[in-house]
């Protein structure tokens, strides 16, 4: 999914009407977004929380320091790790460590629904598309809530 | 809280420059770890930093862990700050460790270092000039700065490595370097030692690819699938039912190859290695084992070819180390010869001929030559100072004479180049010079030489480059030097040399000199051919009809585009002149150079006795191949390729297909029905085998080797989904389900058992008798995938392909061949202050560095006794002397005894 639809998408699950217009950047295709009053924002999870700060729903980037760098740590996570050229093999350990990680936790952060479970989920949906009945197996414990329907 | 660091680990630097500002809020308990150690419970790989939290939460993110301390300190979340640690994490970080591996463990320098990262320094220093604060993010200092401040840090350190026009960036970065938290950090990180700390653990990561090289290896699975047209999956389908009709009649085995009229007649030439070394890996890979694969592929395409190679025995340093060994350089030669040719057997080189330049029909075509350029006036005499030696009664060639350096009065000089200052010399500008046999001082005496006149020929060299470049496959680097010497302008060069062991000057006058090497050795191709068949000039006077690819490491580039070309064109006898010429760049060990005299790197002989397979070396060193590039040798990604390409990929897919044959369907390939996925599967490893052969034809030989892989994925993958074990228990149609998946799978591993072949010839040879692949599906790869074992066939016993190699196993390789390392084990050593356990490390020196001080030692005792015995003059007795003290100092300090008292124990 281009980052540009996957933002409109975010758009849409958070509420907002207006639509934003992104670019793409360099050969990574990284969106831009120019903002109303200031400079433009470049990069997926920057745009990401600035949406979710428009729309009011701080929440979503977490309550305490703890549970605000966990969401940004599991954001960077998204844009180095699972959007990283990564090989069949990386992609079995990156869900390796995720499902072990998840296994007391129903979200990212344990109790609370976040940013970093709807941009991870986005981020892992490629590899469903692959029909990899191993990956798909282990996509279901990692995206086993109720946020699914997103 | 607990924060996990390690001792030069670059992540360590942001992460302790920002721990004060949790002072007062929190408790942090630092811990130091090693750069290895898994921290985090639910991470596979190691990661440091990382920090504990109270609640048993861990943060593993360098940034993260920063951020949550300013977000301690009452700091509030920004965009801006977003945006520079994202840009930090995407953009910044893959850029510098790049640089830094290329510098610390390639050891490069200057703008190959710099390349990498210029383009983020330069967005970091025109972001600051133009908002116009000293901040990343406003007035003050924050996060950001911080963050970028500690990945940065490493690297702009030395100032080489801080472009001075970048000056918004050159501020900012002395600002925050002389702050008391990041001025701490860097202390407990980098220990004073610079950018040399992170060595230990750049040498543990991944070696960078190159930016081209990214898109291309990974990402277009998806991608390619989706390009598919109905018509090519259509065309890949009939060719597959086709199938074993369609190969062509196997060509007849000729002996000896000889050109054929009409086909297609391939001549490959590896550079002829030099007879007294024993060749490592940079060799091996650097010509024959390249070289093998293209003939082994070419082979494959039926192509008539002829692959030949031979020892380069001629010149001054094959008498030096006849005079080293108290042997003939004959001797020498036929001794350094046959371990040549051993290794090369073991590594499974396919040569047609392994011949030698010391035979009567070197110099035979070389006189020849030599004689039709004197007749066409492109050889003429000149007169030389040289130094003489009157009590050996001859002329010194460089090699044997030493002295003073005229530059830098380094008093081992050799003849033609300096040592330390690495100055070249001009033998007779040595102050003090010395003749290396006997030791007198020699006299400069006028002689005369041929030299072969360049500068006339260069006009035609330049029309038949004309001709031959366009349009074919000389790398760049090949293309690139021999450019530049054309651009400087070529020069007379010297052919003569006053030494005995040489190819013979026909001239009068001329009795006591032979040709120098660098104008007889590439006549070697030549010569050998003529040993192997009386026919040899239907492949080297048939420019028509032959089509040369010469394989060499890119130093040896301008006597195959300049000097032999020259020679041949100037001789004017219709020669067969080089239409491909493919050099690689330089293969480094692990850190450093290969080096036999210290002992560093694994020589051909040696990896015999590591118990790796020749195959696995050839795949890896393959896999690594310098392509484009200078790459490394790592026994830690020797490790990884062959238990994740190898193990788990390519033997796992192969093995599971056949398993799945003997087990569910008797031994016999069922019946396949295919459904529209199985085409498209089809479709696909169709492209993937085009793809590997446009790259092969190019000599792509390390990309092409990727496309083996990528089909060997796309059939785990298809396994995967379609769970052939389940469907065997199933109903009727899932059982033929299981039995077409079975069958294209086994036919997907019969493709890659050819592919493979010129990779891994042992390996391919292994998996097409476990499969019972039939002779002409063996020897022959066309550009379509066919069904090679259709149902019914019969398949023999499969069995496991590759074993997994142990940590422990390769650490212990490691240490046996040595990393570079012995100086330093002796300059940490002197400083005492270092912690106990790091000490412990470094005084018990490897068994390996013991053994070559050792070695050393004994050689200089012998050295020291011969000058006593030559009555050699005191002071440089002395001299010697002090060395050997010296040597055997270290010896006794590498085995753990006190210097002084020999019968101390010895430290295990």
């Amino acid at each position: 999914m281009a980052a540009a639809a996957e933002l409109s998408l975010l758009e849409k699950s958070l509420g907002l009407s207006k639509g934003n217009k992104y670019s793409a950047q360099g050969e990574r295709q990284i969106p831009v977004l120019q903002t109303n009053n200031g400079p433009s924002l470049t990069g997926l999870t920057t745009i990401a929380a600035h949406l979710v700060k428009q729309a009011n729903k701080e929440y979503l980037l977490g309550s305490t320091a703890e549970e605000k760098a966990i969401v940004q740590q599991w954001l960077e996570y998204r844009v180095t790790q699972v959007d990283g050229h990564s090989s069949k093999n990386d992609i079995r350990t990156l869900l390796k460590d995720l499902n072990s990680y998840l296994e007391d936790k129903v979200y990212l952060t344990g109790y609370n629904f976040t940013l970093a479970d709807i941009l991870l989920y986005y981020g892992l949906h490629r590899f469903i598309a692959n029909h990899d009945c191993f990956v798909y197996k282990k996509m279901r414990i990692v995206t086993g809530g109720p946020h699914v329907c997103l | 809280m607990r924060l996990f660091v390690s001792e030069g680990v670059p992540g360590c630097l942001p992460v302790l420059a920002a721990a004060g500002r949790a002072r007062g809020r929190a408790e942090v308990l630092i811990s130091t770890v090693g750069p290895e150690d898994c921290v985090v419970p639910f991470l596979t790989r190691p990661k440091v930093p990382v920090l504990q939290l109270d609640s048993g939460n861990y943060l593993f993110s360098t940034s993260a862990i920063c951020r949550y301390f300013f977000l301690l300190s009452g700091w509030e979340q920004d965009d801006l700050t977003n945006q520079w640690l994202e840009w930090e994490a995407t953009e910044l970080q893959p850029a510098l460790s790049a640089a830094l591996y290329y510098l610390v463990v390639q050891g490069k320098k200057g703008e190959d270092v710099l390349g990498s990262v210029r383009r983020a320094l330069t967005h970091i220093d025109h972001s600051l000039s133009r908002q116009n604060c000293p901040f990343l993010a406003g007035e003050t200092e924050s996060l950001a700065d911080i963050v970028l401040w500690g990945a940065l840090y490493p690297l702009l350190q030395d100032p080489a490595y801080l472009p001075e026009e970048l000056s918004a960036l050159h501020s900012w970065f002395q600002t925050l370097s002389t702050q008391e938290p990041c001025q701490r950090a860097a202390e407990t990180v980098l220990k004073q030692q610079g950018v040399l700390a992170l060595r230990p653990y750049l040498q543990k990561q991944p070696q960078p690819s190159p930016t081209e090289g990214r898109a291309v290896t990974n990402e277009p699975e998806e991608e390619e699938l989706a390009t598919l047209s109905e018509e090519e999956i259509a065309m890949a389908v009939t060719a597959w039912e086709k199938g074993l009709e369609s190969l062509p009649p196997l060509r007849p085995q000729q002996n000896p190859v000889l050109p054929v009229a009409g086909e297609r007649n391939v001549l490959i030439t590896s550079a002829l290695p030099y007879v007294n070394n024993v060749p490592h890996l940079g060799n091996i890979i650097g010509c024959v084992l390249s070289a093998d694969v293209f003939a082994r592929y070419s082979r494959l395409r039926q192509w008539n070819t002829l692959y030949l190679c031979g020892t380069d025995e001629y010149g001054t340093a094959t008498e030096t180390k006849a005079l080293e060994e108290g042997l003939t350089p004959q001797e020498i030669c036929d001794k350094y010869h046959i371990i040549h040719a051993d290794i090369y057997r073991w590594f499974n080189i396919s040569f047609d001929i392994f011949g030698r330049t010391t035979t009567p029909q070197q110099t035979k075509i070389t006189q020849d030559i030599f004689q039709q350029l004197l007749k066409r006036g492109f050889v003429w005499q000149d007169t030389v100072e040289q130094l003489r030696c009157e009590h050996c009664a001859r002329f010194l060639a460089d090699r044997f004479v030493e002295g003073m350096c005229p530059f830098c009065g380094y008093e081992e000089a050799r003849g033609d180049q300096c040592d330390k200052c690495g100055k070249l010399i001009n033998a007779v500008e040595l102050k003090k010079p010395q003749c290396k046999v006997c030791r007198s001082c020699p006299v400069v005496q006028s002689t005369q030489h041929l030299f072969l006149d360049l500068p006339k020929l260069e006009k035609r060299l330049e029309e038949w480059l004309g001709r031959t470049l366009p349009g074919s496959d000389w790398t760049p680097n090949a293309q690139f030097i021999t450019r530049s010497w054309l651009r400087d302008g070529l020069k007379p060069r010297c052919i003569t040399r006053d030494l005995k062991w040489g190819t013979p000057v026909p001239l009068e006058g001329f009795e006591d000199k032979v040709f120098y090497v660098w104008f007889d050795a590439t006549i070697g191709y030549l010569s050998i051919t003529a040993n192997y068949t009386d026919q040899w000039e239907r492949w080297w006077k048939n420019p028509e009809q032959v089509d040369l690819y010469q394989f060499m490491a890119k130093d040896n580039v301008p006597f195959h585009s300049l000097v032999f070309p020259c020679s041949a064109l100037g001789a004017e006898d219709n020669y067969t002149l080089v239409s491909h010429l493919i050099a690689t760049e330089y293969l480094n060990y692990e850190d450093g150079k290969f080096s036999k005299s210290r002992g560093v790197g694994v020589f051909g002989d040696m990896a015999q006795d590591t118990g790796i397979p020749a195959d696995i070396w050839r795949f890896y060193l393959l896999y690594i191949r310098p392509e484009g590039q200078d790459s490394a040798f790592s026994w830690t990604d020797l490790l990884l390729k062959n238990n994740s390409e190898l193990l788990n990929n390519l033997g796992n897919f192969i093995n599971r297909a056949g398993m799945f044959v003997s087990k569910f369907f008797g031994g016999y390939v069922p019946e396949m029905v295919l459904t529209p996925d199985d085409q498209r599967l089809l479709a696909h490893v169709t492209l993937e085998l085009q793809h590997y052969h446009q790259l092969l034809e190019k000599v792509r030989i390390r990309d092409a080797l990727r496309s083996i892989l990528t089909i060997s994925r796309h059939g785990n993958q298809y396994i995967q989904v379609n769970e052939p074990w389940k469907r065997i228990k199933g109903s009727e149609a899932d059982r033929q389900r299981a039995g077409t998946v079975t069958g294209l799978a086994v036919n997907i591993a019969a493709l890659l058992s050819v592919m493979l072949q010129p990779y891994m010839p042992t390996v391919s040879a292994t998996i097409q008798a476990q499969l019972q692949l039939p002779p002409p599906a063996c020897s022959i790869l066309l550009t379509n995938f066919l069904c090679t074992l259709p149902a019914g066939h019969q398949i023999g016993t499969v069995s496991p392909l590759f074993q997994k190699l142990e940590n422990d196993q390769i650490e212990s390789l490691r240490q046996r061949f040595g990393g570079g390392q012995l100086e330093e084990t002796f300059d940490l050593k002197a400083k005492t202050s270092l912690k106990p356990a790091v000490v412990e490390t470094v005084t018990t020196a490897r068994p390996q560095q013991i053994q070559a001080l050792m070695d050393e030692v004994t050689k200089q005792g012998n050295f020291v006794r011969e000058l006593k015995a030559q009555k050699a003059d005191k002071n440089e007795v002395a001299a010697e002397v002090a060395k050997l003290l010296d040597l055997k100092k270290q010896l006794a300090v590498a085995e753990g005894k006190p210097p002084e008292a020999p019968k101390g124990k010895k430290k295990k």
